[in-house]
C-alpha cells in the first residue's frame, strides 16, 4: 500500500512534469474543467474538484481551496464559471486569477459541508508543506498529523528534508511516523520508531495514533505502543490534576468577581442584596453597548472595548447603587427581611427593564483578540480569556483591599461599620458613607459584569446564575473579611474542580451544597470570623 | 380647559350614557370575536425563547383578521404572562379557558409547562397547539403537537453522522442538560445507539445544570474522550442559555467542527444572534426547518416577519414555523365544521393539510402529530445554517419512540382507537 502510495507520487510527480511540458493553454483547460465541478453544487462532485485541484499543479489551486474553505468561493448558475472573492470585495476569475470589474449577478456561494472541510484542510496542508511561511508549514504539519493521510507521505518527507527550523522538522517527524504506524505493510523497525518519536510527543494527538495501529501489525509493535499510550496517559493524569486546580483557580476567580462586591454590600454593611446580580448583568449590558458603539463608530478600536467598558459600568452600576441605597434601602436598615424583599423586587424590576429596552435575546458581546483562543504550557490547555480574568480579578481585588486601607473613604466606610454612632461623632457623614459605600459594592458588581460577559451569556437571566453562589462565598468565607471571600472562593471552585470529573457536574455541586451547609453548622460566622466589636453591631 | 364647561347633572348624564353604551357595545363585542389564547412566558427565564412565539401568533391573527378572519367573525388574540414559572402555566391555562373562553391555546415551550396545564386542558376541555421539538412519550387527545418527536429530529441526526457524508461517526457523547427532554432523548438515542452495534465504551453520557456557565473540564473530558482514535461526535441536548459559554469554550479549547462535530437539538437562528459565530462553523443542528432554505413561501414569510417586527434582522426559527402550521391547520379545521367547539375541531384535526414554509405540505396525523421534513444545517459565518442533508419525503411524527422497551408496543390513534397509548400487544387502550 505504501509502496503504492509512492508508485502513485512518482505517477503524479511525472504527469506533473508532463502537463509542465505540455502547452500552458492544454493545463490551463484542466484546471477550468475541475472547477468547472464547484458549479454543480453537489458535494460529491465538489469533493472531486478538490482532489482535482490539489494535484493539479496551478499557481492558483491553492488559493482557490483556502477561498473554497473560507466560503468566499462563489460560482455563476448560468455559465458554470467560477469567482473568488477578494478580502477587499472584490471578485477574481478562478480560472486565470485575473480580476473581475463587474462580478455576473446572481452568484451562488459553493458549499462545503465537514468532510469537505477536512479534505481542503488536507489538500492545502500539502501543498503549503514548502511555503516559505513558517507559521504555514507549521499548520500544515499539524493537519497531516491528523489526518494521517498515506498521499502526503512523499510530499512530506520531501518537506522534511528542506526544513531548517527545529520546531516544525519534529512535527513532521511526528507526522511521518503516524502516518507509517496507521499503515499495515510498515516495516517493523520503522513502527517502532515511530512509535518511539510518538512516545516523545506524548499527548493527545500521540495516543489518538498510537491506537490507530493496524490489526495484523507485529505482536511487539502492538505491545511497546501500548506501553507508550500507558506512559502517555499517566504523565497526562499527572497533568490533568494540575489542570483542574487551573480549572479550580478559573472558577474561583469568577466566583470571587462575582461576589466581591456583595463581600462589600452584604459582608461588610450587612444588607441582603438580592438585586446584586442585575449589577453584574447591567454591567455586562455596559460592555454590550460599549462595542455596540465602537463597532459602528470606530470599528479598529474593538480590542479598546473592554477598558473602555471598565469604568463605564464601575460608573452606571455605582450610580444606580446609589439611588437604590438613598431611595430605598436607607429605609430598611436593621430590617433584613423587609430589605430581601425589596431589593429582590428591585432585581424583578432591573431584568425586565433591560429585557423591555433591549430584549429577551442574547446580545452578543465579542471577544477582543488578546482575550480568544489558547495556548499550550507544559501540556495544560490555557485559554487567554480565563488566564486574563484570574488576573483582573486580582488586581481588582488588590485594589479594593487598598482603597479600604489608604483613602479616606475606605477609612470613613471602616468607621461606620465598626462603630456607627462614634463615627458620627467624629463628624463622619454616615448617610453619604453609606450610599457610597453600597455604590462601590454594586460598582464592582458592573465591572464583575463586564468580565464576565466574556464567559457567559449577556441576557436578562445573567444576574440570577451568580446571585446563590455569590451569597454561598461571602457566608462561606467569613462575612465582613475581604481575605476569607477570597480564600473561600478558590476553595469552592477548586474543589468543585476535583469533584466534577468523579461525580458529574450536578452531582459535584449538590456535594458543595451539602459540604457547605455541615460546615456552617459547625462553624456558622464562616471561614474567618470577624473577632470583636464589629461582630455585635 | 375651560370652555368646556359641564354641570353636575351634564357630567351624570354623560356618565350613565357612557355606561350604556359600553354595556350594549360589549356583549356585541364579544359575539363578533373568536378568542385564541397565547400562553408563552414574556418574562423569566424562558422569555429568551417564547416571546418570539408570542410575536408570530399576533402577526398570523392580524394576517388573518385582514382576510377576513374566521367564519366571520374577526378573532382576537388573549395574550397572558406565565412567567416561565410551571404552576403558574396552569393558572394561566385555566384563566384563559374558564374566564376568556378562548377556542384554542397556543402555547409551552418546556416539557414541564406543558406536563403541568395538560390537567387543565383535559378537565376544561380544550385544545393545546405546542410548537416545539420534545422528547415523545406522549399523546394526549386535547394536545396537538407541531414539533418535531424524536424519529423527527434525534434519530436522523445520527444516521447522518453516521453516513459517509456526515464523517462515519463510531464514538458518542450525549451531552445534555439535566431535564425530562435532554434525559428522555438520550435514553432513546443510547438504545438505537446500541442497536446499531455501537459499544457502551463508545458512548459518553453526561449532564449538566441549567444555565451551566463554567464547560472547561466537560470540553476537556471530550476532547480526550475524542481522542481515541475513532471518529468522535458530540450530541448537544443542552438547553438553550448554557450552549453560548458551552461553544466558546469549545472553541477556546481549538475543538473543530472537523475534529469533533458538535450536532445540536436545541440551538437554532435565535439562539445564535448572541453569538460569534466565526468559531464555530461547521457545527450541526438538526431541525424541520432553516431559515436559509429558499422557498418562494418561506421568502414571503421571512419578509412579512421582519415588516411585522420592523426589524430587517430578526431572525426566523423552527419552532416559529411550527406555530404557523399549527395556526392554519386550527384554522381549516374550524372552517371545515363552521364552528369552534373544541370537541369538533379535535375531531376534525386528524388529516387536515398545510403546507410548510420549506415546500411541502404537513399533516395532521391521527396520532396529534404531523409529518415534518428533516433537515441536517451546518451553522455558517453570518449565523445562519447551510442545510447538508435533507430527508427526501416528510417524516411522520411517532409518539412513542421503537426503540425504548416500554414504549415499542404502544401507538397512538385518536381517530380509529380513541386512545393515546394503545397497546398492540395486549390490544387494550392504556399500556
Amino acid at each position: 500500500m505504501l509502496r503504492n502510495a509512492r508508485l502513485f507520487a512518482v505517477l503524479v510527480l511525472s504527469l506533473f512534469m508532463a502537463t509542465l511540458s505540455l502547452s500552458v493553454a492544454a493545463r490551463a483547460a484542466d484546471f477550468a474543467a475541475s472547477l468547472e465541478k464547484f458549479a454543480a453544487d453537489d458535494f460529491t462532485e465538489t469533493a472531486a474538484a478538490v482532489d482535482d485541484i490539489a494535484i493539479s499543479g496551478s499557481p492558483n489551486a491553492q488559493k482557490v481551496l483556502e477561498a473554497l474553505g473560507n466560503a468566499r468561493l462563489f460560482f455563476d448558475p448560468q455559465t458554470k464559471k467560477v469567482y473568488i472573492g477578494e478580502t477587499d470585495n472584490s471578485y477574481s476569475d478562478a480560472a486565470t486569477g485575473a480580476k473581475v470589474a463587474t462580478p455576473p449577478a446572481g452568484l451562488q456561494t459553493v458549499r462545503v459541508n465537514n468532510r469537505l472541510r477536512r479534505n481542503i484542510d488536507m489538500a492545502i496542508g500539502t501543498l503549503t508543506l514548502l511555503s516559505p511561511d513558517a507559521g504555514r508549514r507549521q499548520q500544515a504539519a499539524d493537519s497531516i498529523f491528523k489526518s494521517r493521510d498515506a498521499a502526503t507521505l512523499p510530499a512530506l518527507e520531501n518537506a522534511l528534508k528542506a526544513e531548517k527550523n527545529a520546531a516544525i522538522a519534529r512535527t513532521f517527524t511526528e507526522a511521518r511516523a503516524a502516518i507509517l504506524l496507521s499503515q499495515p505493510d510498515t516495516p517493523r523497525a520503522d513502527m517502532l520508531s515511530a512509535v518511539s518519536v510518538l512516545r516523545g510527543r506524548a499527548d493527545i494527538g500521540a495516543i489518538a495514533a498510537l491506537r490507530s495501529i493496524p490489526d495484523k501489525a507485529d505482536a511487539d509493535v502492538k505491545a511497546a505502543a501500548n506501553d507508550a499510550v500507558a506512559a502517555i496517559e499517566s504523565r497526562l493524569k499527572l497533568i490533568s490534576y494540575v489542570q483542574n486546580v487551573w480549572y479550580g483557580l478559573s472558577l474561583g476567580s469568577v466566583l470571587l468577581l462575582a461576589a466581591i462586591g456583595l463581600a462589600i454590600t452584604f459582608g461588610v454593611m450587612g444588607v441582603i442584596n438580592m438585586a446584586h446580580g442585575e449589577m453584574v448583568m447591567i454591567g455586562a449590558y455596559t460592555t454590550f453597548v460599549v462595542q455596540d458603539l465602537i463597532r459602528t463608530r470606530a470599528p479598529n478600536l474593538f480590542d479598546w472595548s473592554l477598558p473602555i467598558a471598565l469604568p463605564l459600568a464601575f460608573l452606571v452600576t455605582g450610580l444606580i447603587g446609589v439611588i437604590i441605597e438613598r431611595g430605598i434601602i436607607r429605609f430598611l436598615y436593621g430590617r433584613p427581611l423587609e430589605t430581601l424583599l425589596a431589593t429582590w423586587g428591585v432585581s424583578l424590576i432591573l431584568q425586565q427593564a433591560v429585557r423591555t429596552i433591549f430584549g429577551p435575546n442574547n446580545r452578543e458581546v465579542g471577544a477582543p483578540s488578546y482575550m480568544s483562543g489558547a495556548f499550550d504550557f507544559y501540556g495544560l490547555a490555557i485559554t487567554w480569556g480565563r488566564m486574563w480574568i484570574i488576573v483582573f480579578t486580582l488586581v481588582v481585588f488588590l485594589t479594593l483591599l487598598a482603597a479600604l486601607k489608604w483613602t479616606a473613604l475606605g477609612l470613613h466606610m471602616r468607621a461606620v461599620t465598626q462603630n456607627r454612632r462614634m463615627a458620627s461623632s467624629m463628624g463622619i457623614r454616615t448617610p453619604w458613607v453609606d450610599a457610597l459605600t453600597f455604590g462601590l459594592g454594586s460598582g464592582l458588581a458592573g465591572i464583575a459584569g463586564v468580565a464576565l460577559s466574556q464567559i457567559d451569556n449577556v441576557s436578562p437571566n445573567l444576574g440570577q446564575s451568580y446571585i446563590i453562589d455569590s451569597f454561598m462565598v461571602v457566608v462561606f468565607g467569613g462575612v465582613g473579611n475581604l481575605w476569607g471571600t477570597l480564600v473561600s472562593a478558590f476553595a469552592l471552585g477548586i474543589a468543585n474542580k476535583f469533584l466534577e470529573p468523579l461525580a458529574g457536574a450536578v452531582l459535584a455541586k449538590i456535594f458543595i451544597l451539602v459540604l457547605l451547609i455541615l460546615f456552617i453548622q459547625k462553624r456558622p460566622r464562616g471561614l474567618f470570623a470577624l473577632k470583636g466589636r464589629a461582630v455585635e453591631a | 380647559m375651560s370652555s368646556i364647561k359641564i354641570g353636575r347633572r351634564g357630567l351624570l348624564a354623560g356618565i350613565i350614557g357612557g355606561a350604556m353604551m359600553m354595556s350594549a357595545a360589549l356583549p356585541a363585542f364579544a359575539q363578533e370575536t373568536i378568542k385564541v389564547g397565547i400562553l408563552h412566558s414574556l418574562s423569566g427565564t424562558m422569555a429568551i425563547s417564547e416571546t418570539t412565539l408570542k410575536d408570530v401568533m399576533l402577526m398570523l391573527i392580524d394576517e388573518q383578521n385582514k382576510k377576513g378572519g374566521l367564519l366571520g367573525k374577526k378573532l382576537e388574540a388573549v395574550v397572558v404572562d406565565p412567567a416561565s414559572n410551571w404552576p403558574l402555566f396552569a393558572e394561566k391555562a385555566r384563566e384563559l379557558i374558564a374566564q376568556q373562553k378562548v377556542a384554542a391555546v397556543f402555547g409551552c415551550w418546556t416539557s414541564v409547562s406543558r406536563k403541568s396545564v395538560l390537567p387543565v386542558f383535559k378537565e376544561l376541555n380544550n385544545i393545546l397547539f405546542y410548537p416545539v421539538q420534545y422528547e415523545g412519550e406522549e399523546s394526549e387527545r386535547n394536545v396537538f403537537y407541531t414539533g418535531a418527536a424524536p424519529n423527527q429530529q434525534a434519530i436522523p441526526a445520527v444516521d447522518y453522522l453516521m453516513s459517509k457524508d456526515g464523517g462515519e461517526v463510531k464514538r458518542w457523547v450525549l451531552a445534555g442538560t439535566d431535564y425530562v427532554y435532554p434525559r428522555t432523548t438520550n435514553k432513546i438515542l443510547e438504545a438505537y445507539l446500541k442497536a446499531k452495534g455501537i459499544a457502551d465504551a463508545d458512548i459518553m453520557i453526561n449532564y449538566t445544570p441549567f444555565g451551566q456557565s463554567d464547560w472547561q473540564t466537560i470540553v476537556s473530558d471530550i476532547k480526550k474522550f475524542g481522542s481515541a482514535g475513532k471518529k468522535t461526535a458530540v450530541v448537544s441536548t443542552i438547553n438553550g442559555d448554557a450552549n453560548v459559554p458551552f461553544y466558546k469554550e469549545l472553541a477556546n479549547q481549538g475543538i473543530k467542527a472537523t475534529d469533533i462535530p458538535v450536532v445540536a437539538f436545541s440551538v437554532g437562528e435565535e439562539e445564535l444572534v448572541g453569538v460569534d459565530t466565526s468559531n464555530l462553523v461547521g457545527h450541526l443542528a438538526a431541525w424541520n426547518y432553516f431559515e436559509s432554505v429558499k422557498s418562494p413561501i418561506n421568502d414571503e414569510f421571512i419578509a412579512k416577519w421582519q415588516a411585522f417586527t420592523k426589524n430587517p434582522k430578526r431572525v426566523t426559527n423552527d419552532p416559529m414555523e411550527a406555530h404557523v402550521i399549527g395556526f392554519n391547520m386550527w384554522v381549516k379545521a374550524v372552517e371545515k365544521v363552521g364552528t369552534t367547539d373544541p370537541d369538533k375541531v379535535i375531531d376534525a384535526l386528524p388529516g387536515i393539510e398545510a403546507p410548510n414554509l420549506t415546500g411541502g405540505i404537513s399533516k395532521m396525523l391521527p396520532n396529534h402529530h404531523i409529518t415534518k421534513p428533516v433537515m441536517i444545517g451546518e451553522i455558517r459565518k453570518d449565523g445562519q445554517f447551510d442545510v447538508v442533508w435533507k430527508t427526501k419525503d416528510l417524516v411522520p411524527g411517532d409518539a412513542w419512540s421503537d426503540y425504548l422497551d416500554g414504549s415499542k408496543d404502544l401507538e397512538a390513534d385518536w381517530v380509529g382507537k380513541k386512545c393515546g397509548n394503545f397497546n398492540t400487544k395486549t390490544n387494550k387502550c392504556g399500556s
